[in-house]
């Protein structure tokens, strides 16, 4: 008999017999709800306190924020995407002296990884939606942004539009219909920069991704 | 299990367990490195839970969607695998630790890799992994800032969240300096920035990546990872291939499930709100997609799952999340530290998970390293009654053909013993009989001086009892025949 056979026959002739198991009550997490503002105030508050660094803009002038952002950063280079529309805006004006240069992710990680993991020094994506409860970004990388988009370059710029704050990850699951649409390949919770406390409790970022999380919220 | 005793941990070696725990308490920096960290631990859970009503209520939530799993987990992970094969992710089933590790060997061998990157994962630490992949050639290396620690310093994991809590700075900073050159120095931003690069080349180059699984959702096919530190998306993205590993236990029903999951395993184990990534692989990459793995697989592990699973007890077992937090609470492993158990899981979910895992003629003093204080049980997220469990494991360490005689715990009955057993009998026998009992007592105390100065491991801090001079029924007749109150 298979490993898999014999494993299921045992889980199937459990000795004690059939569980009975509890209805789920998910009330106590749908109860967690927030006016639209409180939303924006406590999404910052709990993504700050993880060492992202907030910026509110308007749909107006948040180009002109992460044009200040990325001199100020210093960065030589940053991936932006192609298809998506912030990419798309970033491109169209993106013409001033002392920007950095704009590449695009656009061959399979194979031809390039070596040039990724040590000459690429930001990345400016979108993102699905957030959670204000734990303050997290919401991503479904795709073709045009990929899974290392946002891990392997030291910086990441996420343009979130206040609109698509959520209450909590339970809502963001249920009500974006994630089940009936079918999973992606990688879903993701980005929430801060990359950390650790393996070195005596101590917090240090950047351990494997990006040192610096910078979010833009539309509002 | 037995490639060069897997359950056991390199420190275990051939001592025993109380020799090791008498070996820790007397080392002063073991106690304090600890001390301090488990008493920060503790107040971040504290304050990461400002509500008791939501910390309980949660409680019985996850406690309700693990159990539903668990009454539903065959079917579940059949579902489970039906999924993640439609998905496109190869999904293997292991008997024990040494299947795992044949599966995973046999799968670079077929991909001729030479390097594997590993993200942190208990259940391949449970099967020795490393060693194995190691012994047939292929080099296997941990990039979890603290597993690569432990990894350089040829130990393994003190605590299951936190690999390397047992070694404080400059103890790292020495290490860091004597196997990969770095300087010496108490600037942790300076030393984590050192072991970024130095990883960062090897994930440049590995093969294949291993990781584990949190959670994994039977609903969509998912396999959900919790982190921080980023080492376990770049596992799961960079190299070619990604095999994933993990219990039969951990498959949880629906996507929804994993909500509140999530929320209690990073506040039960860090006060964390929240880790910094959360990541769901659903599927290998696909048509068109730029990055992440060509092949997933997932190997689903039982060694001694399956068994426990059998007993309505000793199924609250399988409900952990590993969040660690029973350790973090306990005042024993507080105190001797993670090493000093000397297997994969130590604290008390180690005490009760690790009999079943190795056998409780392996682990035997396993269950009776608690006071019963009961923090652990009081802490837990799933509302595992460790306690009570732990009990039941010393019962079934001493049980005889009659006791629990449906049971199937592994070495059962190794610490019974004849005399002792004899013992029990003849005072369940004395108690039953009025007779008896005066008899009994009555011959005590006359021959009260052969009571001997020193019984066993009682006597060692404490002076042995006497008995008194006369029985309290004496006493009491005495005392109604001189008319009651004086």
């Amino acid at each position: 008999m298979s490993a898999r056979d014999a494993i299921l026959n045992r889980l199937y002739q459990r000795r004690d017999g059939a569980i009975s198991a509890p209805e789920s009550d998910f009330s106590i997490v749908q109860a967690k709800q927030w006016s639209d503002e409180d939303k924006i105030d406590l999404f910052q508050q709990k993504i700050e306190s993880v060492h992202a660094e907030v910026h509110r803009v308007s749909k107006d002038n948040w180009l002109d924020k992460l044009k200040e952002l990325a001199q100020a950063k210093g960065l030589n280079n940053m991936l932006v995407p192609q298809q998506a529309q912030v990419g798309v805006d970033v491109r169209a004006d993106w013409s001033e002296d002392g920007l950095p240069e704009l590449l695009s992710y656009d061959q399979p990680i194979e031809g390039w990884k070596a040039e990724l993991f040590s000459n690429v020094d930001g990345a400016v994506t979108d993102v699905r939606s957030a959670v204000a409860e734990t303050g997290s970004l919401v991503l479904w990388p795709d073709n045009d942004q990929p899974r290392l988009m946002t891990l392997v370059p030291p910086i990441h710029f996420a343009i979130l539009d206040a609109g698509q704050l959520k209450n909590t990850f339970h809502e963001v699951i249920v009500s974006g219909g994630w089940v009936q649409q079918g999973m992606p390949t990688n879903a993701l919770l980005i929430s801060g920069p990359s950390k650790t406390a393996d070195i005596e409790q101590t917090l240090a970022y950047g351990v494997h991704g990006p040192k610096e999380l910078i979010v833009l919220i539309r509002q | 299990m037995s490639h060069n005793q897997p359950e056991k941990t390199a420190q275990s070696g051939v001592k025993e367990f109380h020799p090791r725990v008498h070996e820790a308490i007397n080392n002063p920096q073991i106690r304090a490195n600890f001390r301090k960290a488990m008493d920060g631990l503790m107040d971040k859970r504290q304050a990461a839970f400002p509500s008791d009503d939501e910390l309980q209520g949660l409680r019985d939530l996850v406690a309700a969607i693990r159990l539903r799993a668990l009454s539903k987990l065959p079917e579940l992970l059949e579902k489970l695998e039906e999924n993640l094969t439609a998905n496109g992710v190869k999904v293997h089933w292991a008997e024990n630790g040494d299947q795992a590790c044949q599966i995973i060997l046999d799968i670079c061998q077929q991909k001729n890799a030479k390097s594997v990157i590993k993200g942190k994962s208990m259940v391949s630490e449970e099967m020795e992994l490393n060693h194995y992949l190691e012994k047939h050639g292929i080099e296997a290396l941990e990039s979890d800032l603290g597993e690569y620690i432990v990894q350089l310093a040829e130990e393994t994991p003190s605590h299951i969240i936190m690999p390397a809590i047992h070694k404080n700075t400059d103890e790292i900073s020495d290490l860091m300096h004597d196997k990969t050159g770095t300087k010496k120095s108490r600037d942790v931003e300076y030393l984590t920035a050192e072991a970024r690069q130095q990883l960062r080349k090897r994930f440049e180059k590995a093969d294949v990546g291993v990781s584990g699984v949190n959670f994994a959702v039977a609903e969509t096919g998912t396999l959900c990872l919790v982190e921080n530190e980023g080492n376990g998306r770049l596992t799961t993205t960079v190299p070619p291939v990604h095999i994933a590993v993990t219990g039969i236990e951990k498959v949880v029903e629906n996507l929804e499930d994993v909500a509140p999951l999530l929320s209690l395993l990073t506040r039960s184990a860090t006060g964390q709100h929240i880790t910094t990534y959360f990541n769901m692989i659903s599927s290998p990459r696909k048509e068109g997609e730029l990055d992440g793995p060509e092949e997933v697989h997932l190997v689903l592990v039982d060694s001694g799952r399956s068994n426990i699973y059998q007993d309505d007890e000793l199924l609250d077992t399988l409900r952990c999340i590993r969040c660690g937090a029973c350790m973090n609470h306990c005042p024993v492993y507080t105190r001797i530290g993670g090493h000093a158990y000397g297997y994969t899981y130590p604290g008390p979910i180690g005490k009760i998970l690790m009999p079943h895992l190795a056998g409780l003629d392996d682990a035997k003093d396993l269950p009776s390293a608690s006071s019963l204080c009961g923090a652990c049980g009081e802490v837990c997220p799933v509302r595992i009654p460790i306690p009570k469990l732990l009990v039941r494991l010393r019962e079934e360490s001493v049980a005889g053909d009659s006791d629990h005689n449906n049971s199937s715990v592994k070495g059962r009955g190794s610490k019974r013993s004849t005399s002792e057993s004899l013992i029990w009998k003849g005072w369940a026998k004395m108690h039953k009989s009025g007779g008896l009992y005066r008899t009994g007592t009555g011959a005590a105390t006359v021959f009260r001086f052969l009571m001997p100065n020193k019984i066993g491991a009682w006597t060692k801090c404490r002076t042995a009892p006497k008995l008194a001079p006369s029985t309290l029924h004496q006493q009491v007749k005495a005392r109604g025949k001189n008319g009651g109150e004086k």
